[in-house]
């Protein structure tokens, strides 16, 4: 059985005589035990928003959840606060994309590692500052001892991300949330940092859920792939088989729209044309038809389901899927 | 002649401490002596980390910032001296898209006004009739509606607003359009609409463009030449294949072996440069090569000597004391596992940081085993030749 | 077959995007306007203060009697306590002096409106010519316009650092004791504050990437100023601007509290009528009360619609 199972978890906002905005439409994903995998998609897809929901971390108030999300067992969704409090920190933990309003700004990196050791893993004292600066060291923050003193602002980028991982480690937690850990920091940085979640998630086998926009992030790191548009998994496969096969159209425009560093110069890009505005609901069809070159009649009539259209294991939301190997995006 | 030529520019930003009498402190060496030249019609990338000035190299450019020593001439007519008076008209002929496409347009302004204000202040076009024509020109070149005009841009999205910063620099017909970030700030299926948006632009109307950017991947793509910052000056600058081909210089190898390829065999062949610790503080730069605190292949002679940037043949030129030695491959890399005799530590402590590893010394040895076997260089696998890893 | 399909699936597209366009054309301003129609506090402050000023226009005339005549003299007998409260002749009851309490509220909403709009015009415009001047200086001006900025600001420090109260005091004892000394004495301790905000939303606006642009596309500096950083700059100080229209009201009450009022007895005012009827608190508590609780439903009326307007005005919370 899978470690974290997420099935049709819907997120909805509303409230105070707005219109209700579902940011979440039925997501449904798995992650194992070691297993990194990656929600992929651009701004406005629902991809931070379902990991806040997993964490417990929306607003109770204005925010409808539906589905399911099961940790080994343990509903999510419907858990009380004071349980998930005590779940969140040791069981599953989160590293945030901004590490510095992540740390607490007036309160040293060593108070606020220890805490969370004293919280959840009831150390005191003399051993729980040695087993601090142990996982400083842990993440390659050079020198811990000195570190454990000093506050956030004295801290580069990078190495805040660190300790913001020794944080989010402390505990030994079975599944890791990444919501976009490097975009922050600079490309030289954040091979730095992808090399130490690679490392944490190899030696320590915990799972890693991967939030990202950038596909070049998702190649090298992931092992399972889902794709995620308007608040739905369009595609979903192994990381070799979807950057060989991108079957859906979006996996596929987005990956004509990257610049390749190692692709022949003056090759032109492939954009999708118009914008996340250019959109219609889910239950009219498939919410990426205004944009897609492909799309048919019957992908204006009712939601789209996933399918298996080329292998075993590679899903895609699709009526028309891109099949062949050589085919262009337009 | 160039379009663009920039020598020895520096700018140095005062840092002052006190209440009442401002004393000057120190200085910020955001920009530390670049020489550049820009031709007409095509695209220079510059490139680098956030902190290597990149992006105060091209508000010096357009004199947004004062430029403390060096010249910046475009055609003829050097930039940095120009009088006051002088400089508002001459700013017509450079003009600059910005990064944040919301931020640089102001929320008050509807689309109309924001792209005829530039127009006015420079006597283009005879009555707002003539004007609006022009405008309903350009906003077509940029792929949005004649309809924009009245509204404001808080109602487009990310990538209309580029659009519409692209707009507001065509209307002007500039010489030369500094981009600075121009897509980072949008989704990635944006920015290939902005990047082929621009590149159009450049073929039907001649433009020259200076591209800043930090992503190697966007700036290869649409760069003629390209720019390596680090600390303020450049470290190489090569026609944009040949520095992909064969990076030179440490640090660009070390940034393209970062840059992750939407591959998975890519990224899985690759040999990964990992830079240890972080960039020094512009303020206080190191001595010597400014990169030798995070160079893999750091000598002592690195921290003492400033390399020039030199030609290495074929326009392609590097600011390195060791290229040869690091491309024949007779300089191994601190960390990299040794296939013969024990490494000789010579390093001298108190030039190089302790974070820095210790560089090895060179041996022949290493040079009979290895050869040149482009180890390196992205994508080229290096046998038994794994990223230099964390502690 | 194909042509048709193609027609009818584009058909089909277009039916189901329709409605999702948004444009309107709207202005911040109007979009703030919509949002602040839509609040509630807004909508509280504005009838508040709609019925303040309706008032203060025709108070004078619905007024059943005079506010100066002390009809009912032979009632009251301050000096022996004896005091007539609310009754059906006189809604409010009596004053010390055996005046109709609710005719003097009501002919004195005006003196009270002025006071405060007065007072806040004086130091609204004032301040925002120091801020003006400063702000622009300080963004366009180079090194010699941040030596104006440092200057003028000092200036308004120094006034800022004074309390308030004291310096509306001196002010009063300047000028000697009238309606305009009021005015402008709680105009002037409204002037740095204004000029502050202005100047700091202008610093900020100032280095932003529009001003920017705009100095690149070659626009000149004293237009960028008017046309980019001001108008961009006053939403702080319409919110202020409001917002001081409740503290001048008080600040004046308080003023004319300490005597240094208008000391013209034929013309009532909130204040006035407060700091009177306060030596007669023991006896007839009632008297102190009417004022007072209209001085702070005004005054929070003002505070509510400010309050609203901050937040309809937030550029963050657009959309």
């Amino acid at each position: 059985m899978s470690l974290l199972t997420v099935d049709e978890l819907t997120v909805t906002f509303g409230g105070r005589g707005r219109k209700d905005v579902r940011a979440v439409n039925g997501v449904s994903f798995s992650v194992d035990q070691g297993q990194i995998v990656g929600l992929v998609g651009e701004s406005g897809c629902g991809k931070s928003v379902t990991s806040l929901a997993l964490m417990g971390l929306l607003p109770s108030k204005g925010v409808t959840l539906g589905g399911r999300a099961e940790l080994d067992g343990t509903d999510l969704l419907s858990l009380r606060p004071s349980k998930m409090r005590d779940l969140r920190g040791r069981e599953m933990a989160m590293i945030f994309q901004d590490p510095l309003s992540s740390l607490n700004p007036v309160i040293p990196i060593g108070v606020q590692v220890t805490e969370i050791l004293q919280r959840h893993r009831g150390m005191k004292g003399e051993a729980a500052r040695k087993e601090a600066a142990h996982l400083l060291d842990r993440v390659g923050i050079p020198d811990p001892d000195r570190r454990l003193k000093e506050f956030p602002h004295q801290l580069s980028g990078g190495m805040r991300q660190r300790a913001l991982i020794a944080m989010a480690v402390a505990c030994a937690p079975r599944l890791l949330i990444a919501d976009e850990p490097t975009t922050a920091l600079d490309v030289t940085i954040q091979a730095q940092i992808l090399d130490l979640l690679k490392e944490l998630v190899d030696q320590e086998g915990t799972a890693l859920l991967m939030i990202t926009h950038d596909l070049g992030v998702v190649a090298g790191l992931c092992d399972q792939v889902n794709v995620l548009y308007a608040g739905k998994v369009v595609e979903s496969a192994g990381r070799r088989e979807l950057f060989a096969h991108p079957t859906h159209p979006y996996t596929h425009g987005l990956l004509g729209s990257i610049p390749r560093l190692d692709a022949p110069r003056g090759e032109p890009l492939h954009p999708i044309r118009g914008s996340i505005n250019d959109q219609i609901a889910w239950a009219d069809g498939c919410a990426f038809a205004p944009r897609c070159d492909r799309y048919e009649m019957e992908c204006l009539t009712g939601t789209p389901e996933l399918t298996e259209p080329r292998a075993a294991g590679h899903r895609a939301r699709c009526a028309n899927p891109v099949l062949a190997t050589t085919e262009v995006p337009a | 002649m160039s379009l663009l030529e920039l020598d020895g520019v520096k700018v140095h930003f005062p840092v002052r401490k006190g209440l009442l009498f401002n004393r000057t402190v120190g200085h910020v060496y955001a920009v530390d002596g670049i020489s550049l030249k820009v031709e007409a019609g095509q695209t220079y990338g510059l490139v680098g980390e956030s902190g290597c000035g990149k992006t105060t190299l091209g508000r010096a450019v357009l004199r947004l910032v004062d430029v403390t020593d060096g010249s910046v001439v475009l055609d003829g007519t050097d930039v940095a001296k120009l009088p006051e008076k002088e400089l508002r008209t001459f700013r017509r002929r450079l003009q600059m898209v910005f990064q944040d496409p919301l931020g640089s347009l102001n929320p008050r302004q509807n689309i109309e006004s924001i792209l005829s204000e530039g127009m006015a202040a420079h006597g283009i076009g005879a009555d707002q009739d003539e004007r609006r024509e022009r405008i309903r020109d350009i906003l077509a070149k940029v792929g949005l509606p004649s309809n924009a005009l009245s509204r404001y841009p808080h109602e487009f999205s990310g990538g209309q607003r580029q659009r519409i910063g692209i707009a507001r620099a065509l209307v002007l017909e500039p010489d030369l359009i500094i981009c600075d970030e121009p897509v980072s700030a949008l989704d990635v299926s944006i920015q290939a609409q902005v990047i082929n948006l621009l590149e159009e632009l450049q073929e039907s109307m001649g433009l020259t463009y200076l591209v800043i950017a930090h992503d190697l991947a966007v700036v290869r793509h649409i760069s003629d030449v390209i720019g390596v910052m680090y600390l303020g000056s450049l470290v190489e600058e090569a026609p944009s294949d040949a520095l992909y081909e064969e990076p030179l210089h440490p640090y660009t190898r070390a940034l393209m072996s970062a840059v992750p390829v939407p591959d998975p065999e890519v990224e899985d062949r690759r040999e990964r440069i990992l830079l240890h610790g972080d960039l020094p503080s512009p303020a206080n730069p190191p001595s010597g090569c400014r990169f030798h605190t995070r160079c893999p292949w750091a000598q002592p002679k690195c921290a003492e000597e400033r390399p020039e940037l030199t030609d290495a043949g074929g326009g392609h030129k590097v600011a390195c004391h060791f290229t040869g030695e690091i491309k024949a491959g007779t300089l191994r890399r601190a960390g990299e596992p040794e296939p013969s005799a024990a490494p000789e530590p010579s390093a001298p402590a108190k030039t190089v940081p302790p974070q820095a590893p210790a560089p090895e010394a060179e041996t022949p040895e290493a040079e009979a085993s290895e050869g040149s076997s482009g180890e390196g260089k992205p994508g080229a696998k290096a046998p038994g030749a794994k990223a230099s890893g964390e502690k | 077959m194909s042509l048709v399909s193609t027609t009818s699936k584009i058909d089909r597209l277009a039916q189901l995007t329709a409605g999702t366009e948004t444009s309107s054309g709207a202005s911040l301003w109007r979009e703030a306007m919509r949002r602040l129609r839509r609040s509630k506090p807004a909508l509280i402050g504005g009838v508040v203060i709609a019925a303040f000023v309706l008032l203060a226009v025709i108070g004078p005339w619905i007024a059943p009697y005079s506010p100066t005549d002390q009809t009912w003299r032979g009632e009251v007998f301050s000096n022996r306590g004896e005091f007539v409260g609310a009754r059906a002749e006189n809604w409010f009851g009596l004053d010390h002096l055996g005046r109709d309490v609710f005719s003097r509220m009501l002919v004195g909403a005006r003196q009270t409106l002025l006071v405060g709009v007065v007072s806040m015009l004086i130091g609204l415009l004032v301040g925002a010519v120091i801020g003006l001047v400063s702000g622009a200086a300080a963004t366009l001006g180079g090194r010699f316009g941040q030596r104006i900025d440092d200057l003028v600001m000092r200036v308004t420090d120094i006034l800022l650092a004074l309390p308030s109260l004291l310096l509306a005091v001196s002010v009063a004892a300047v000028m000697g004791q009238s309606l305009t000394t009021v005015m402008i004495a709680v105009g002037v301790v409204q002037i740095p504050v204004f000029a502050r905000l202005l100047r700091g939303s202008m610093l900020a606006q100032g280095g932003s990437d529009y001003v920017l642009a705009a100095r690149s596309l070659g626009i000149r500096k004293r237009r960028i100023v008017v046309t980019q950083i001001l108008p961009n700059s006053l939403s702080p100080v319409i919110v202020q601007a409001t917002l001081s229209l409740a503290t001048a009201i008080i600040e004046a009450a308080a003023l004319s509290y300490l005597g240094l009022g208008n000391p013209d007895p034929s013309v009532p005012e909130w204040g006035v009528m407060l700091s009177q009827a306060e030596r007669f608190f023991d006896n007839e508590p009632m008297m102190s009360m009417y004022p007072a609780v209209a001085i702070i439903i005004t005054a929070l009326g003002f505070t509510l619609l400010g309050e609203a307007m901050r937040e309809a005005l937030d550029p963050k919370l657009r959309g």
